[in-house]
């Protein structure tokens, strides 16, 4: 086509596009060869993971629970995991590909990174003990929440309601205090004040 | 994110010790007629007589220290650790529209890196007619644009769904800044590669990812590449801060922060969204019946008084009272915005400092008298799709609790008869 207009810029070599070109799409592709069992994900999720996921995915302390919290999407207190949330398998083994360990990232190889996206699933009641995943199989997983999302409404359930000329005098007959932020009493104190 | 925390005593004492010190002086100097001669007048001062610093004390100069309150500040109990998290702009301390750089807030998800121009490289490849990879000074000879744009996180005030929480508009809306950007249109980058290729670009994406480890990539669609999205290595002036994305920035204008890719190394043409993580797991939001909405890349209209605040109290007595704040919308300019100083009864239209910019911050003032009664102090922006910033009971009623980002409600300050304010809800 047209461009290059200023000539600026080189050519991509083939290696350095395979080197940064990590990304899998929702239908797979971008999976490079390879497979990883349950059994082996949960030997490499406990030496890799396990310290701030827990051993059972479950997360320790502030740190993300990655399985449990199903059916609670409307809950008050909804639970957000791969299980329970999140849905399309790709971007599991995308995201612990290039972004995890936390602290060590893009250090497992593409079979360990199926056998821990096996465990996850099978932490998350997904799949069997001896389930081996592999880039054959992977598309046959269905995740519990792949239904779940609408793309964005705003337009017709909120921007056609607040785009009107404002109340200006008289907009409502009482004001209430209903609640007060000094009784959370969670803001953190000016730490000079703090010391003296 | 949890409510159970219990942290020491907080922001009142902060406040009494604030107020006791600036307190004095500050009525003295306002008083009609001074009883006794100030000695600040009467008594030669040192600064009068003597020297200040020399013009190489200083080769890059940081604030007085009497300003080291307007710092960043970080919220321990909301995040897991340092790394993946987020700090606070102190807005409720600054005025105009332009954030200082370095206490602009700071959104990482595994740290600030720090990346050389050396070491830069940023590859266009995908559905283009050529990959290419540009060096830092190829950037550099492309044309360049200048805007002024704010980049709020997705989650600026999302601890607030729930109700009042945070006392402070530091910590209720701080997760923002607005800076003066010059770089090159992401528009030009993907001409140079060649979008022949991409063929149709109506229902093409981009996927953006940063150097870091944690890359932060996220699907943007082509219509929105090719329109305003700015490759940035300037802000404010100078190059980019590391913490803000040093050498080169993503700055998608009017759209989440998250969007706004730091360190970026790397766009590709893509014929559907990646949906990863920081557009699936994150950055997408519950509604009341579970379903979560994707995609909501337009922060809308929003605004907040900055003075008087929890942290900004009325020091002055009665008398003239300045109230101000900041204004903006991901949908295009601000043109107005109102006060209400009993909760919502009544308002009065604000006077706006400058004539809003499309997707920039806008300062409003209302300059007014307090008689030192109790204030119920709200602000309201409306951008120029005549759109108006709701309240939390509206935006409440169309998606309930848990939506976690894209919190732009109205939002109140309790002002007391003694000048202090705390942030509330009302009725």
């Amino acid at each position: 086509g047209a461009g290059a207009v200023y000539g600026l810029g080189r050519e991509a070599l083939p290696q350095e596009i395979a080197a940064w070109d990590v990304d899998i799409m929702p239908d797979g592709s971008g999976l490079p060869e390879g497979s990883g069992s349950v059994r082996d994900g949960e030997m490499l999720f406990s030496q890799n993971c396990a310290v701030c996921h827990g051993e059972f995915a479950e997360g320790v302390g502030n740190w993300p629970p990655l399985a449990g919290g199903d059916g609670t999407l409307a809950d008050e207190d909804p639970v957000k995991t791969i299980g329970s949330y999140w849905p399309y398998l790709s971007t599991v083994w995308d995201y612990v590909h290039r972004s995890m360990p936390y602290g060590a990232a893009q250090t497992l190889s593409d079979d360990e990174v199926y056998a821990i996206t096996a465990y996850i699933l099978y932490s998350n009641f997904l799949v069997e003990s001896d389930f081996v995943l592999s880039d054959e199989n992977f598309t046959e997983v269905e995740m519990p929440n792949a239904d779940g999302f609408i793309v964005d409404d705003r337009p017709e359930t909120e921007y056609v309601k607040w785009r009107t000329e404002p109340c200006m005098e008289n907009c409502k007959d009482e004001v209430e205090i209903t609640m007060r932020a000094t009784i959370l009493d969670v803001t953190p104190e000016d730490e000079a004040e703090a010391e003296t | 994110m949890t409510q159970s925390f219990k942290g020491p005593t907080p922001s009142r004492r902060q406040f009494l010790s604030g107020a006791a010190a600036a307190g004095a002086g500050a009525v003295a100097a306002s008083a009609s007629g001074a009883a006794t001669p100030d000695p600040k007048i009467t008594e030669l001062q040192p600064w009068a007589t003597g020297f200040g610093e020399g013009v190489d004390a200083t080769p890059y100069g940081m604030p007085i220290e009497f300003e080291d309150h307007v710092i960043r500040r970080n919220v321990e109990w909301l995040t897991a650790d340092t790394i993946s998290s987020i700090n606070f702009t102190p807005i409720h301390a600054l005025d105009g529209t332009i954030t200082p750089q370095g206490c602009a807030f700071e959104r990482h998800h595994s740290g600030a890196i720090e990346l050389r121009k050396e070491d830069y490289r940023l590859m266009i490849n995908g559905l283009v007619d050529r990959p290419l990879v540009f060096s830092y000074w190829d950037l550099e000879r492309l044309p360049r644009e200048q805007h002024v744009y704010f980049c709020e996180c997705a989650a600026n005030s999302g601890m607030e769904w729930a109700g009042a929480q945070l006392n402070g508009a530091q910590f209720t809306h701080g997760m923002i800044h607005n800076m003066e950007y010059t770089g090159v249109p992401l528009r030009t980058l993907l001409q140079e590669a060649g979008l022949e290729a991409a063929g149709d670009l109506e229902d093409k994406w981009i996927y953006v990812e940063g150097h870091d480890a944690s890359s932060n990539g996220r699907s943007i669609p082509m219509s929105k590449a090719m329109d305003d999205v700015l490759v940035a290595f300037k802000a404010n002036g100078e190059a980019l801060r590391k913490e803000h994305g040093y050498p080169v920035r993503l700055v998608v204008p009017g759209w989440e922060g998250n969007m706004w890719v730091k360190w970026l190394r790397r766009v590709e043409v893509t014929d559907a969204a990646v949906e990863s993580r920081e557009e699936t797991s994150k950055y997408t939001d519950v509604l009341e019946d579970g379903t979560a909405r994707k995609w909501t890349w337009e922060m809308d209209a929003k605004s907040v008084i900055t003075s008087p605040s929890p942290q900004a109290p009325i020091q002055h007595g009665p008398g003239p009272l300045v109230i101000t704040g900041l204004a903006w919308s991901g949908h295009g300019a601000i043109t107005r915005v109102d006060v209400s100083k009993d909760g919502g009864k009544t308002w009065e239209t604000a006077r706006l400092a400058q004539p809003g910019d499309p997707k920039a911050v806008a300062r409003f003032y209302l300059d007014t008298t307090w008689e030192g009664e109790e204030l119920l102090l709200q602000s309201r922006a409306i951008d120029e799709t005549g759109y108006v910033q709701p309240t939390k009971a509206q935006l409440r009623e169309v998606r309930g609790l848990n939506s976690i980002y894209h919190n732009n409600a109205i939002q109140t300050w309790h002002v007391k008869t003694n000048g202090e304010a705390e942030n509330v809800e009302v009725s």
